[in-house]
């Protein structure tokens, strides 16, 4: 197998970014009619699209906490989200894994303690998948969360990185992910200054690790003020509309 | 099963002071029993109370069409019922976590040599089975799984086989030397519970330890001071520098543990012979 060159020797990766440059991220809060929160997010080419419904009374009455709410996250990714149309049943492990750490990242986050006896719906849908999905899932949630209202410590920033040649990367797309690269996501409290969420993935020396681990945070830092960005324009568009 | 609030005052007051409820210090692992059986691939281990069985299997199976030169690594864990209070969902989840963190250290990190299990490109490759079974549960059965898987890869034996053009032999074991596996590097994951508002981190959590948890970690290390994979999420946030105290514990507990695997591999040798 031919090794593609994934960073240049003027230091440009694949896809002409620098090794600690974020893909461009587009999002849009308020996107569907019928959620409490909803928002859209493209972060490079990986697009989703998040709606949270809720706080409201459990589907199964089994489920309840009484002394807080619960989350449930239902994770989906079409089946054209890739270059090979690959259909993702309901089941599959990857998916469940995915929408159980989302959960337990969140559950941590949103002050659930507000809300005894209820329960908080994230619906995750993946258009397109060009590496990173964890991440722009996270985002998107907190996105829609905080669209929705529900009271939480924080922004929970999530962002990938990795590292080849012994150079850390940011925000790792599809080509990267897929090469042999370590595929480190972090989500990260930039107020609160703690890592909520740490997932690794392939061998890293532990020298590198600390490195690409510092690097991740520094990108969920930069996500946080681009993520409060788009809240803001979502609040002004609405105060906009009042006015009319 | 919820804990009374006596049982945990007390748990974490003796942490406060330094010590556990079962006598070890917080960052101290409990006892690794490793009982390597008579079969190839076949251990017992015990870690503290709680006990798990792995047993490796090879089969000769097509290979994925879009892989025609690599064997295959699966995976199966079950948690028994008898081993654990039965919480369904909860059980449900546990036994996800643990096979995928298991996917994630032993294949993802690539521990077997794959390209080593083809027979005939394209026709005929190993596939190699890896059944672990949980018999008693108190707590951290992760790190109890992986350390059988790690001893039973090493220790298994596949039958060799002879390839005269598609013509392909499988010598029983009598007939000739079984051939050992090819395995890269030996992962060992090590994991955290953080207690008392995240103050305390404890390593290689009880059961009774897991259930007052607020947040837990699982890092998977090897011998080359390498990081093969790493678990977090939910519980409370944590600082990065509390982060890299947890890796170096666990690269010098997966030192510790990769020479008890070595130990007990030698003495299963020495005992066959």
């Amino acid at each position: 197998m031919s090794r593609l060159e994934l960073i240049s020797p003027e230091g440009l990766r694949i896809d002409g970014r620098r090794p600690n440059e974020l893909r461009k991220l587009t999002a849009k809060v308020n996107v569907l009619s019928q959620a409490d929160g909803s928002a859209y997010l493209e972060q490079g080419n990986t697009k989703v699209l998040a709606a949270v419904y809720g706080p409201g009374e459990p589907r199964q009455r089994s489920k309840v906490v009484h002394d807080r709410s619960f989350i449930s996250v239902e994770f989906n990714i079409a089946p054209f989200s890739a270059g090979e149309r690959r259909k993702r049943t309901k089941g599959d492990k990857r998916s469940l894994e995915l929408a159980y750490t989302i959960k337990e990242t969140f559950e941590a986050v949103v002050i659930t303690t507000q809300f005894p006896r209820s329960q908080i719906n994230i619906y995750l849908q993946v258009l397109q998948a060009d590496g990173g999905t964890l991440p722009a899932c996270i985002n998107a949630s907190t996105l829609a969360l905080v669209n929705a209202g529900i009271p939480m410590l924080d922004y929970v920033c999530a962002c990938s990185a990795g590292s080849i040649e012994k150079t850390p990367i940011l925000d790792i797309n599809y080509v990267e992910e897929s090469s042999d690269s370590p595929d480190v996501t972090v989500a990260y409290l930039p107020k609160v200054g703690k890592v909520a969420l740490l997932q690794m993935e392939a061998r890293l020396h532990i020298d590198v690790f600390e490195k690409v681990v510092a690097l991740g945070t520094d990108g969920c830092i930069e996500m946080r003020s681009k993520l409060d960005t788009v809240i803001r324009q979502g609040m002004q568009q609405l105060v906009n509309q009042l006015e009319q | 099963m919820q804990v009374s609030t006596n049982e945990r005052e007390f748990v974490l007051e003796a942490l406060r002071s330094g010590i556990r409820v079962d006598g070890r210090k917080p960052l101290g692992l409990r006892t690794v029993d490793i009982d390597i059986g008579a079969d190839y691939g076949h251990v017992n281990v015990r870690l503290g109370k709680t006990q798990a069985m792995v047993q490796v299997m090879a089969e000769i199976v097509a290979p994925y069409p879009d892989r025609p030169t690599e064997g295959q690594v699966i995976i199966h864990s079950e948690l028994s019922p008898m081993a654990t209070r039965n919480e369904s969902i909860k059980s449900a989840e546990t036994e996800l976590t643990i096979n995928r963190m298991l996917e994630r250290i032993i294949r993802k990190s690539r521990a077997i040599e794959t390209e080593g299990l083809c027979i005939v490109a394209g026709h005929k490759v190993w596939r190699i089975v890896i059944n672990i079974h949980f018999l008693d549960n108190d707590g951290n059965l992760l790190d109890a799984a992986c350390i059988g898987v790690m001893a039973a890869l090493l220790h298994f034996r596949r039958p060799d086989v002879t390839v005269i053009g598609q013509e392909v032999t499988v010598h029983t074991i009598e007939e000739r030397n079984p051939v050992a596996l090819s395995i890269n590097h030996v992962p060992i994951c090590v994991s955290f519970a953080f207690l008392d508002d995240g103050q305390h981190p404890v390593l290689d959590p009880t059961l009774l330890e897991e259930q007052l948890c607020e947040g837990d970690m699982m890092i998977a290390v090897n011998a080359h001071r390498e990081i093969c994979a790493i678990q977090k999420a939910g519980g409370l946030g944590m600082e990065t520098s509390q982060l890299m105290l947890c890796t170096t514990v666990a690269l010098e507990k997966g030192q510790e543990i990769t020479e008890m695997i070595q130990k007990a591999l030698a003495e299963a040798k020495t005992k066959m012979l």
